[in-house]
């Protein structure tokens, strides 16, 4: 693992150049992306090392998928520079596309074919000798266990096991390096575990690196080995899940429901002992962040006895990636556009057609 | 009701937010009307028709008078002349010329010998247009010729034989051509237009450029894919519809080969044209509201209803450059005509060029990266 694993260094996004160590698989430099005046990458920094599964976290338009666009090629970079592979992306765009594996965020195999000329069309696109190729291709859908499946039409098959598809997809030509942007966005929980676990093993059997977006926090958590956060194109924190757990105030969280809402309760339990933030969640209900949950639950408990209130839940839990999210996100909902509009008619997107 | 107005104010809010949509459609009627409007009942202009004078005589001399007449006045047609009648027969076979007018040796001996005087017309009526306003001309100077307005001490009754250079050109077969083309084109707009900005809209563009295909390997891949796509679509109308019609053509092999290159330079350049308007067009929308517009702006000014010879200048000019013009041309003289590749040569390198002149400007406009 690189030297960037060290929180402390990268925290602010001007991670030192250190990040792109030699053996790193991805080794992004000051990375900047401009559409006009709008900055929606600024000087990003960060490696990946061989083998790591890395993760981009940040709110919609924090920049996640313009930085995984630029590293696969898909989007010019306006400065700074970028290796995947060991290629310059904007040198040498068709050595780095010959080494990746990448999953859009939309379902892109084509629903008229088969998994298997799905598979087949791009083995010959990645020009993969024809006599690995259907060798590759029993391989793959074995990894994501549609082998029985591989002569139904994609647009038959359900969306977990269509992202299957698209994981296998990426996967036929034997990429070192796979990007994956929300695989798992729109999955219900058993099939998202699915994916999670065919990652893991894949990660395992074919010694990939991968970097994957994702808005899931609990995906995450189980699948990252270290995650950067994104936010308003900058990278606001990078480190291992537990790192990033640790650099939140508070070690614990306290979530407290009264029976009865008061404007005095918010400043009530800022004032308790180890307390470091309070977020008021619905009327009544707060989330606080201690840094002893135990004596925090027991003076919240006196506290409500002394003054005659009811507590209708209390629970205590460790720090989550939820809570790092917050932490370095706000809580500010994002409504910031995608795509500026553009000037010419013929090229306007309809209301609702923003990718 | 509330509910009621929901549903308008929704379908209003969408339609003002896309110009295309809102443009297309008002377009698109006053275009009809333009373009339709012109492009039917107008007088028959500039055509081209053949002399071949065996007489010299002075009768013959009348005649030629009436024709520098009509090429000053009405200008239905311009002539030349020509020497030998199975040369200007097969000129009006293959497009040279519109008709061709047969004085015969010893016209004018016959007029003043009151010995049935004949003057020969052959005519392509495979284009009844413009055969039928040539013909009504040609019977209009005949009648002036036997019945002036001072009388000739010399009475002289001439008749008119008209000489049709093909059977029966129904309407079916008349319309043949112009459908080939128009399936080709509707072939060409669904997959070269619709389903080209489809996918590209969802993302299937972006899976092929996160792979290492070129972008010349992915303009070309695409235009392939769209021509073949056109050549089955215009294989397969040409043979049932040639059945259909009652057209025996496709069973001579040569007739077979000139066919075949028509419909493949039909579908390099239709392909092509295609390809150079969608190749910047993100919006779904935009080939769904341009298919009606296009086809009312490459479809009637092409000669396939109506000949080119009536247009106003302005519509001549569309026809000029317009691709579909060569193709129903092409396909006119090949399963009307049977004209040879005489007849379609500079069809043939028109499409070809064209198709390929597009696909050299559109391929640089095509972005690599999104």
């Amino acid at each position: 693992m690189s030297s960037s694993t060290q929180l402390g260094p990268a925290i602010n996004g001007n991670g030192a150049p250190s990040s792109a160590a030699p053996t790193a698989a991805i080794a992004v430099e000051n990375i900047v992306k401009r559409y006009g005046n709008f900055e929606a990458v600024k000087e990003v920094s960060f490696s990946v090392a061989d083998g790591e599964i890395f993760g981009l976290l940040g709110p919609n338009g924090a920049g996640k998928s313009t930085l995984i666009r630029m590293m696969t090629t898909l989007v010019p970079i306006t400065s700074g520079r970028a290796t995947v592979a060991g290629h310059d992306v904007a040198k040498d765009p068709d050595a780095v596309r010959s080494m990746i594996g990448v999953i859009p965020q939309a379902l892109t195999s084509d629903p008229d074919l088969t998994v298997e000329e799905n598979l087949s069309i791009y083995a010959k696109l990645y020009s993969v000798p024809k006599a690995e190729r259907m060798k590759n291709i029993n391989d793959v859908l074995e990894a994501v266990d549609l082998v029985k499946w591989r002569g139904a039409q994609v647009k038959t098959l359900s969306g977990g096991m269509r992202r299957r598809v698209e994981i296998a997809r990426g996967l036929v030509h034997n990429p070192q390096i796979f990007f994956l942007d929300e695989p798992t966005t729109g999955l219900d929980p058993v099939s998202r575990i699915a994916v999670w676990e065919m990652l893991n093993n894949l990660r395992t059997t074919r010694h990939l690196t991968m970097l994957l977006t994702t808005h899931y926090m609990e995906e995450a958590d189980k699948l990252c080995d270290r995650i950067a956060i994104v936010d308003h194109g900058k990278l606001v924190a990078l480190g291992t899940p537990i790192e990033l757990k640790h650099s939140v105030p508070g070690a614990n969280v306290v979530e407290v429901h009264f029976d009865r809402e008061t404007a005095e309760w918010q400043g009530r339990l800022e004032k308790l002992d180890g307390v470091t933030s309070v977020q008021a969640e619905s009327a009544g209900f707060y989330r606080v962040l201690t840094s002893s949950g135990s004596t925090t639950t027991m003076q919240l408990v006196e506290l409500a006895a002394s003054l005659g209130e009811t507590l209708t839940s209390l629970s205590v839990q460790n720090t989550t990636l939820d809570d790092v999210f917050v932490h370095y996100t706000g809580r500010q909902l994002r409504d910031e556009q995608v795509k500026a509009p553009l000037a010419s008619w013929a090229m306007l997107q309809r209301p609702g057609d923003q990718r | 009701m509330n509910r009621m107005f929901a549903i308008v104010e929704r379908e209003m809010r969408k339609f003002f937010r896309s110009p295309t949509l809102m443009i297309m459609s008002l377009m698109m009627p006053i275009l009809q009307l333009l373009i339709m409007g012109n492009a039917f009942g107008g007088k028959i202009v500039g055509a081209h028709v053949a002399v071949v004078d065996y007489d010299h005589g002075p009768q013959a001399v009348k005649i030629r008078e009436g024709f520098d007449a009509i090429a000053v006045n009405i200008k239905t047609f311009t002539t030349v002349n020509y020497t030998d009648e199975n040369e200007a027969r097969e000129d009006v076979r293959t497009g040279k010329v519109d008709g061709a007018v047969i004085i015969p040796v010893q016209y004018s001996r016959r007029v003043y010998a009151q010995d049935a005087p004949r003057i020969g017309f052959v005519v392509d009526n495979s284009d009844l247009f413009t055969s039928g306003s040539l013909e009504a001309e040609m019977q209009a100077l005949v009648t002036a010729l036997t019945a002036p307005v001072i009388q000739p001490r010399v009475a002289t009754a001439i008749a008119l034989e008209i000489v049709e250079l093909y059977p029966y050109v129904n309407y079916m077969k008349f319309l043949l051509p112009a459908c080939v083309a128009l399936a080709m084109y509707i072939s060409v707009m669904i997959g070269g237009g619709m389903l080209y900005i489809d996918d590209k809209a969802r993302g299937v563009h972006e899976g092929y450029l996160v792979t290492p295909i070129t972008r010349l390997e992915l303009v070309m891949g695409l235009n392939m894919a769209g021509a073949i796509k056109a050549v089955l679509s215009g294989i397969c109308l040409v043979v049932i519809g040639s059945l259909m019609a009652g057209l025996g053509v496709i069973f001579h092999p040569e007739a077979d080969l000139e066919l075949l290159a028509l419909i493949l330079g039909t579908s390099i350049a239709f392909n092509g044209m295609m390809f150079l308007m969608m190749v910047r067009v993100d919006d779904p929308l935009v080939p769904r509201a341009m298919f009606g517009v296009l086809n009312l702006l490459l479809f009637y000014p092409s000669g396939a209803m109506y000949p080119i010879a009536a247009f106003p200048p302005w519509l001549r000019a569309i026809a000029i450059i317009d691709p579909f013009t060569y193709c129903v041309h092409g396909f006119k003289a090949i399963l009307l005509k049977d004209g040879g590749f005489e007849a379609i040569w500079f069809d043939l390198l028109f499409l070809f060029v064209f198709g390929i002149g597009t696909l050299l400007v559109a391929t640089p406009l095509f972005k690599r990266t999104l």
